[in-house]
């Protein structure tokens, strides 16, 4: 087995936390190629040739225009006032930190999901794929992928679990008027993790033509990786930004977590500023401690699934059971390889916040701000609003604002038992 | 059984002898209960089956069509586990310690009872190998390497896209026999042409020095005798599986009916593969 930094026990100290991963594409124990031999040739090439990519400059400066003309890059760094204001109201004198966003739900998309997706289908374009790929929870990264996919003209599949289309029908439509394919899973729960089986399936089926766009940090070497890389604009872009607006770094970054994607994107680019304290929330549904949640680092053990080790929701049995959340993108029994690795280095803090809280800090931010965060961050901001509470006036909490919640106003309507 | 050579071996060398391909039947292990499907393993043997693959059942079988995917989950609702499973090759091996048993399945399972307490309560049972779908040789030091250790063998999968590049390595830690999969696609779909089959079939057998099975949609005699005039072994998992669903679906209560609808369609592919040459 590799030597770095696999053997690392919890706790230890690195000179780097950014190293990873490395030639089996492990951090740690965790990621690596679990996949059937069909796709091990096309995982092997599109490792080269992302490798490939990352030493050329012309492929930075395509990925930049897009970012900046097409995604609407930089996003801003954003003080929230009020939010502060009402936070320290409430805390004691001398308590309550200055509370920023970074705000990645004015991209083009409503998300942070286009980043990832406008620099796989330039992958793709590169590699002569003709045909995209993907799966989706909420829709946002297959509303992503249907968007890059008609940008660049290639035929789309989406592949989305059947209950998902029934919750989230707007984004349904949505992707059908960009001109992407809907294919509705049932198998297994018909959700996320069974939309993703179904399209390792379409990929082991057409494996010569197609490209598989995953959404988050997770699934088989070099995923995790390249998705990280094209996360990561969103914490290279915030540690500028910060210096710019205060003249230092932020003490503590935050943001919610599913696969971790949105996550890994702002934190990488920290992990190695000691000072700075990184905290992931994961979405604790009815709560931890029953079975509805979807907190695989707080309620789960390492296993594999969907091509890498990581932490999982499983039964003794090993069976993959099924995750809720009252947000649909962080629907997940999994998470993304590297963080299962932050967790146990414990260089990241994994936190939770059930729905309700979530729903809670929603409709604060709507008040406070005039900005309606989609679910999955509101569960980074219920604890983020609890912990700046208990940080110094003098200090900074950067909180990343990865998604616009116009996609939830049915569901929060419906958790409020209100009609719209 | 003699201590040196595995079942799997012994078997193959018997039939070259006899200049006969094997079947190999699949089916899932507890689909669709443990009882039936016990019954069902035990009867194999006498319709023809020369080594027989038992499904692990999975919540998550992303490289199984939709018929496997139904009888693991049947499997999974009927409360079959992985020591289930093992104390299924257990039964069966009280009445037959020649027909090689493989189990074959998704490595999670595996992984969550840990690599050497699975290997040890593997081989008591007398489980003689593994296929292990989302297992490729960059991940060998996880199971493959660890079963050869436990004198098991550890059956690769081979591929349309395993190019000569890769063959080496696909090949390198095998033992037991190869299994070609005869098109790049889920089991239960199309089968590859017979020509790249039969070409694909001697270059493995050169490159691996091993039997070679051949699987993954082949539903009919006439396919079963094709594919063995070439091959080792021919490997029908999904055509078995839905004479069983069909049966349950006429009636849900027979388990006579269950077991003599995949029987006997295992019997006529047995019968086509073993006179095929």
């Amino acid at each position: 087995m590799s030597s770095t930094p696999a053997d690392t026990p919890s706790g230890e100290i690195l000179n780097s936390y950014r190293t990873g991963p490395d030639a089996q594409g492990r951090f740690g124990k965790f990621g690596g190629r679990f996949v059937a031999e069909t796709l091990m040739p096309l995982i092997l090439e599109l490792e080269k040739e992302y490798e490939a990519a990352k030493a050329d400059p012309a492929f930075r400066e395509e990925l930049d225009y897009y970012l900046e003309h097409y995604v609407g890059r930089p996003s801003p760094l954003y003080f929230a006032e009020r939010l502060t204001e009402m936070v320290r109201a409430d805390a004691p004198k001398g308590k309550g930190a200055k509370i920023y966003f970074k705000r990645d739900e004015l991209n083009h998309t409503g998300a942070h999901k286009i980043n990832n997706c406008i620099g796989q289908i330039l992958l793709a374009r590169r590699m002569g794929k003709k045909r995209i790929i993907a799966e989706t929870g909420a829709g946002q990264h297959g509303v992503a992928t249907a968007t890059v996919c008609a940008r660049f003209g290639l035929p789309c599949v989406v592949y989305m679990g059947a209950t998902d289309v029934e919750r989230q029908k707007p984004n349904v439509f949505r992707m059908k008027l960009l001109g992407a394919e809907v294919k509705p899973v049932t198998s297994g729960a018909a959700t996320l993790k069974d939309a993703m089986n179904d399209a390792l399936r379409d990929w082991v089926t057409n494996v010569e033509d197609t490209f598989y766009i995953i959404g988050t940090a997770a699934g088989p070497h070099p995923y995790p990786a390249l998705v990280r890389d094209f996360q990561s604009v969103i914490g290279i872009e915030a540690k500028a930004q910060m210096k710019a607006a205060e003249g230092r770094l932020p003490d503590v970054i935050m943001a919610c977590i599913g696969g971790g994607s949105n996550a890994i994107g702002l934190f990488h680019p920290f992990l190695d500023d000691r000072d700075v304290e990184i905290i992931g929330v994961e979405a604790a549904g009815h709560g931890i401690d029953t079975d509805k949640h979807a907190a695989s680092l707080t309620g789960g053990r390492a296993g594999v699934l969907h091509g890498n080790r990581t932490y999982l929701l499983q039964s003794e049995d090993g069976q993959i059971l099924d995750a809720h959340s009252i947000s649909a993108g962080l629907d997940y029994p999994g998470i993304g390889p590297e963080h299962s690795w932050l967790h146990e280095t414990g260089r990241v803090k994994y936190v939770s916040a059930t729905d309700d809280e979530a729903l809670e800090a929603f409709q604060t931010c709507c008040a406070q701000e005039g900005i309606i965060p989609a679910l999955e961050p509101s569960h980074a901001l219920a604890r983020a609003i609890e912990k700046a509470g208990q940080m110094d006036k003098d200090q900074i909490l950067l909180l990343n604002m990865c998604g616009r919640g116009d996609k939830d106003i049915f569901t929060v309507a419906d958790a409020l038992g209100r009609d719209i | 059984m003699s201590s040196s050579v595995s079942r799997i071996t012994a078997r193959f060398e018997k039939l070259k002898e006899a200049n006969r391909a094997a079947f190999i039947p699949f089916i899932m292990a507890g689909d669709p209960d443990y009882d039936t499907s016990l019954a069902l393993m035990k009867q194999l043997p006498a319709a023809g089956a020369d080594l027989i693959e038992l499904g692990i059942c999975f919540t998550d079988p992303m490289a199984d069509g939709p018929a496997i995917q139904a009888a693991g989950l049947r499997a999974l609702e009927a409360g079959q586990t992985l020591k289930k499973t093992l104390q299924m090759v257990r039964e069966f091996r009280k009445d037959d310690n020649e027909t090689p048993i493989i189990l074959m399945g998704y490595y999670n399972p595996v992984y969550s009872m840990g690599v050497d307490t699975f290997l040890a309560e593997a081989k008591e049972a007398g489980v003689d190998g593994l296929i292990v779908v989302d297992l490729p040789p960059e991940e060998d030091e996880e199971l493959c390497i660890p079963a050869g250790k436990a004198g098991m063998d550890f059956i690769r999968l081979a591929t349309p896209t395993t190019d000569d590049e890769r063959l080496p390595s696909v090949v390198k830690n095998t033992s037991g026999f190869v299994y070609y999969v005869s098109v790049a696609g889920i089991t239960g779909g199309a089968t590859g042409a017979n020509k790249a089959v039969s070409s694909a079939v001697s270059r493995l057998k050169a490159a691996s020095g091993l039997p070679v099975a051949v699987g993954f949609g082949v539903k009919t005699p006439e396919r079963a005798a094709e594919i063995a005039r070439t091959a080792d072994a021919v490997v029908v998992g999904s055509a078995l599986i839905e004479a069983l669903a069909g049966a349950l679906e006429k009636d849900q209560n027979s388990r006579d009916n269950v077991t003599s609808a995949v029987t006997s369609l295992a019997k006529s592919l047995a019968d086509a593969a073993h006179s095929a040459r």
